[in-house]
C-alpha cells in the first residue's frame, strides 16, 4: 500500500507528565504516543533502501520494515519484526540512547529531526502488550543446555535468542527478582517495573527457566554448571562494586552509592509508603557524577521529597555523559546543575551525619586521553555546599565473585572479563561473557547487543562441536 | 522453597531455625552468611550461618528478635517457608595452620562463633572458648560450646551465671596465665570486638573479627556494607565479613550501624502492633 509521507521536519513530541506534577510522583514521565501520533510519525520514515538506521542498532532491528508496518497500521506485524531481533522491545524503546544510535543515522535527521524510532518502538511494544493476549509459541527443543549468569538485559537477551533456537536455557540470578539493572537501578518513572516483568514473563513463556537467589561463584561454580550438563555458559553478571572518591567523610551517615540509593528505592520499593526497607528522607542532596545513573538518583531524590537536589560534576554541561533527554527532564524537574565543581571533603556533625560538602570550582584545560578537556582546580575557589545527603555516582568496577572462583578465566587490570572480539568468548572454552562484566559500566542496549552476539556464537560453537 | 524444618526458642529473644537449603548446605563454611526475606515484601537481612548439615541439606540460623524483619521471621513456624534465602555469601573464615585459638563470643554473636569453634576443634586445634552474656536467662549454646572446646569460660555481666565480668577480663587472664594463642577470633557486638582487639593488640596476638554491617544485596553491588580497614574502604559482603581486628575502624562501623535507628524503632513498634492484631 502506498504511503503518503509526512514531510514535517520535526518529530512528533513525546507527551509527558507536567514537570511540576511528576517531580512529586514515581509514575512514568513519558506517556507514549497515541495510535494516531504513531501512525503519523511512522509516515515520516522514507523507508530508505540501504537502511542506515539499522547499522546504528546494537541488535540490528529491521527498523524501516517495522516502521512501514506501523504506517500501514499493522501493529502486530511491526511487533513481530522487532521481536525477531530484540527480546526486550518495551525496555529498549524507553531507555536506549537512540539519539546516539539508530536516530543518529536517520536520513531525515540531515535536514530536520530524525524519525522518532525509539518512540515508535515503544509504541509497538506497548500496543502488543495491551492488545495481543496470545501466548508465544514454544520453540521445539534441540536437546542442548545452556546456563546464563545474571538476569539483566544482557543475560535475558542471550536467553531469549537461545531459547528461540530450541536451547534449554536456565538463567541464574543473584537477587530475589529477575531484571538486573532494569529492576534495581532504573527508576519506575523511567521504566515501569510492570513492563520489565511482562518482558520476563514472555521469556518464561517460551521455556526460559529463571532461578533467583543463586549467586554463581558461591552456591555453584562455572565448573559445576558444566558438570550439570550445560554445554556453554554466558556470563552477564553486570557491574559491581560502586566507586568512591576516597575523600574524607565518605563513611558518614548520609553518604550513599547511587547503586545503594536506587536499589533501596527501586528493588526494595522504599518509595512506597509502608515499605519495610528504610531510606533517608533528605532535604538537600548532592549527587556526584554526570551520567544517566546520576540523573536517575537526582530525580529519585526529588521525588522522595528533597527540597534542593544538586548534580555536582567536575566538567561542564557540554561534557555530561548522560543522555540529553535525561538532562533536560532533570532540569525541568528543578534539579540544580553545579557543573565545573568537584567535592574534596564530606563534612559531618557530632552524630556522624552529613552536614555539608566542601567543594572546589574547576576549569577546563587541555584534552586528556579520553579526548575530553581535563578539569583543573581553580585556585582559592573552595566553598561549602549545604547538603545532608551525598550520592556517589561515579561508576563501578566489575563484580569479583565469578572471576575469583573460576580458574582459567582471565580478567584485565580493571577486573573486567577478557573476551575475544565481538562474540564474547572468554579464555575458557565454552564460556562467553558480555555487558558490564566485560566493558565496565555502559548502557542497557550495549549489554543486550553483547548478549545477542554471544547467543549467536554459542549456537555456532555447540552446533559445530 | 526454603522450608523451616526445626524452630527452637533458645531464650526469649533468640530463636534458632534450621532451614532446608541443600545447595547452600553443600557449600557453606563457618564465617559465611546468608540473606533472607521472610515474606515477599520483606527487607533483605544478612545473618551469619550458625551451622549446616551437608547430608540433611539444611542451614541453621540463629537470630535475635531486634527489629521488624526478625520479628516477622519469628512469626514463621516449622513447616512454613521463607520467601528468599540466598548464600553462602562472603568469605569463609581461615583456619589454615591454627594450633591454638581463643574463640570469643558475645550474646547472639556466640551463634556465629560456635561453627568456627567446631571447625577448629574438628581440625585438631586447641580451642579455648570465652562466651559472654548479659545474664543467665540469655545464655545460649552452652552445651554446644562445651563439646568443642578444650576450655570454656562462661561470663555474665551481672554474675548470675558463670563468672561475673566481661569477656575481655577472661581473655586477659588466660593470656596472662601463659596461653600462647596463634589467633583470637572475636564475634559479637561491635563494641565488644573493639575492646577485644584493643586488648590483643597490647599482647600482639592476631585477631579476627566478624563484621555485620547494614547490607542490601550482599553480592558486591550496593556498597552499603563498606568499612574502613587499615585506612582502605572494604566491603563486608565480598571482602569479609572477617577482617583483621587490629585494622578495623570500629567507631565508624558503630556510627554507620545506627543509620536507620529511628526507622527501626518505628518498624519495631509498627510490627508489634500488627502482630498483636494478628494474635487477637
Amino acid at each position: 500500500m502506498a504511503i503518503k509521507r509526512n514531510m514535517d521536519p520535526k518529530k512528533c513530541p513525546m507527551p509527558v507528565q507536567d514537570p511540576m506534577v511528576r517531580r512529586n510522583n514515581f509514575d512514568e514521565v513519558a506517556l507514549g504516543y497515541t495510535y494516531e501520533m504513531a501512525v503519523n510519525e511512522a509516515k515520516r520514515c522514507l523507508n530508505c533502501k540501504n537502511k542506515p538506521c539499522t547499522t546504528g542498532c546494537p541488535v540490528q532491528i529491521d527498523i524501516p520494515a517495522f516502521i512501514e508496518r506501523v504506517a500501514n497500521e499493522d501493529m502486530e506485524g511491526a511487533y513481530q519484526i522487532i521481536a525477531r531481533s530484540s527480546s526486550l522491545p518495551a525496555v529498549c524503546g524507553r531507555v536506549c540512547p537512540q539519539e546516539k544510535q539508530c536516530e543518529s543515522k536517520c536520513v531525515r535527521g540531515i535536514k530536520g529531526e530524525a524519525v522518532g524510532i525509539g518512540r515508535l518502538e515503544r509504541f509497538v511494544a506497548d500496543w502488543h502488550r495491551e492488545n495481543c493476549k496470545e501466548a508465544p509459541a514454544v520453540p521445539a527443543s534441540n536437546g542442548h543446555k545452556v546456563a546464563i549468569i545474571g538476569a539483566g538485559p544482557s543475560g535475558l537477551t542471550a536467553a531469549g535468542d537461545l531459547a528461540k533456537l530450541g536451547y534449554k536455557v536456565t538463567v541464574y540470578e543473584a537477587l530475589h527478582l529477575a531484571g538486573g539493572v532494569l529492576v534495581y537501578g532504573i527508576p519506575e518513572f523511567r521504566l515501569p517495573k510492570m513492563i520489565v516483568q511482562k518482558e520476563i514473563d514472555n521469556l518464561k513463556a517460551i521455556g526460559v527457566d529463571i532461578e533467583t537467589n543463586m549467586v554463581i561463584g558461591k552456591i555453584l561454580t562455572i565448573d559445576e554448571l558444566f558438570d550439570m550438563g550445560n554445554e556453554a555458559i554466558y556470563i552477564g553478571s553486570g557491574a559491581g562494586l560502586p566507586r568512591f572518591m576516597n575523600i574524607p567523610g565518605e563513611s558518614l551517615k548520609g553518604v550513599y552509592s547511587a547503586n545503594e540509593y536506587l536499589t533501596r528505592i527501586n528493588l526494595m520499593k522504599a518509595y512506597k509508603p509502608g515499605s519495610k526497607t528504610p531510606i533517608k528522607h533528605s532535604k538537600r542532596v548532592a549527587v556526584v557524577g554526570g551520567g544517566n545513573v546520576a540523573m536517575d538518583a537526582a530525580r529519585s531524590a526529588k521525588r522522595m521529597g528533597a527540597e534542593e537536589v544538586y548534580i555536582v560534576y567536575r566538567r561542564g554541561m557540554e561534557e555530561l555523559p548522560a543522555r540529553k533527554e535525561e538532562v533536560e527532564h532533570a532540569e525541568e524537574e528543578g534539579i540544580i546543575f553545579k557543573t565545573l565543581t568537584n567535592p574534596v571533603e564530606v563534612l559531618g556533625n557530632e552524630a556522624g551525619e552529613v552536614c555539608g560538602m566542601r567543594c572546589v570550582e574547576m576549569e577546563l584545560g587541555e584534552p586528556d586521553a579520553s579526548g575530553r578537556r581535563r578539569p583543573i582546580v581553580k585556585e582559592g575557589s573552595e566553598f561549602v555546599l549545604d547538603v545532608d545527603t551525598m550520592i556517589m555516582s561515579i561508576g563501578t568496577s566489575p563484580n569479583p565473585l565469578i572471576r575469583s572462583t573460576t580458574p582459567g578465566l582471565e580478567t584485565n587490570s580493571r577486573g573486567c572479563i577478557v573476551t575475544d572480539g565481538e562474540n564474547g568468548l572468554t579464555t575458557r572454552e565454552g564460556v562467553y561473557a558480555g555487558g558490564d562484566a566485560v566493558t565496565g559500566a555502559a548502557t542497557v542496549i550495549l549489554a543486550m547487543g553483547a548478549g545477542k552476539a554471544a547467543a549467536k556464537a554459542i549456537d555456532e560453537y555447540i552446533q559445530n562441536k | 522453597m526454603y522450608k523451616i524444618v526445626r524452630k527452637q526458642e533458645l531464650n526469649p529473644t533468640v530463636t534458632l531455625m534450621e532451614i532446608e537449603a541443600p545447595l547452600i548446605a553443600r557449600k557453606a563454611e563457618p564465617g559465611q552468611f546468608i540473606i533472607f526475606r521472610a515474606k515477599e515484601d520483606s527487607e533483605r537481612v544478612p545473618l551469619t550461618i550458625a551451622d549446616f548439615d551437608r547430608e540433611k541439606g539444611t542451614v541453621t540460623i540463629i537470630f535475635q528478635i531486634v527489629g521488624g524483619a526478625t520479628m516477622e521471621l519469628n512469626t514463621l513456624n516449622e513447616g512454613d517457608c521463607l520467601h528468599d534465602f540466598v548464600g553462602p555469601l562472603g568469605k569463609a573464615s581461615e583456619t589454615d595452620g591454627l594450633k591454638k585459638v581463643a574463640v570469643v563470643g558475645g550474646g547472639v554473636g556466640c551463634a556465629i562463633a560456635f561453627p568456627i569453634a567446631k571447625k577448629l576443634h574438628n581440625l585438631g586445634c586447641e580451642v579455648h572458648s570465652i562466651v559472654g552474656f548479659r545474664n543467665k536467662d540469655l545464655v545460649i549454646l552452652e552445651d554446644d560450646f562445651k563439646a568443642v572446646s578444650d576450655k570454656l569460660c562462661m561470663m555474665t555481666d551481672d554474675g548470675s551465671y558463670g563468672t561475673k565480668g566481661l569477656v575481655t577480663n577472661a581473655l586477659e587472664q588466660l593470656i596472662q596465665e601463659g596461653n600462647a594463642y596463634d589467633e583470637v577470633i572475636a564475634i559479637g557486638p561491635v563494641i565488644m570486638m573493639k575492646f577485644v582487639a584493643q586488648l590483643t593488640k597490647k599482647y600482639n596476638i592476631k585477631t579476627i573479627v566478624s563484621m555485620n554491617p547494614i547490607m542490601i544485596d550482599g553480592t558486591g553491588m550496593c556498597g552499603g556494607c563498606r568499612l574502613t580497614v587499615g585506612g582502605e574502604t572494604k566491603f563486608a559482603c565480598v571482602d569479609g565479613p572477617d577482617f583483621d581486628g587490629h585494622l578495623v575502624d570500629f567507631d565508624e562501623a558503630m556510627h554507620r550501624g545506627t543509620m536507620y535507628r529511628d526507622f527501626e524503632t518505628h518498624a519495631r513498634e509498627a510490627s508489634c502492633n500488627l502482630l498483636n492484631k494478628e494474635v487477637r
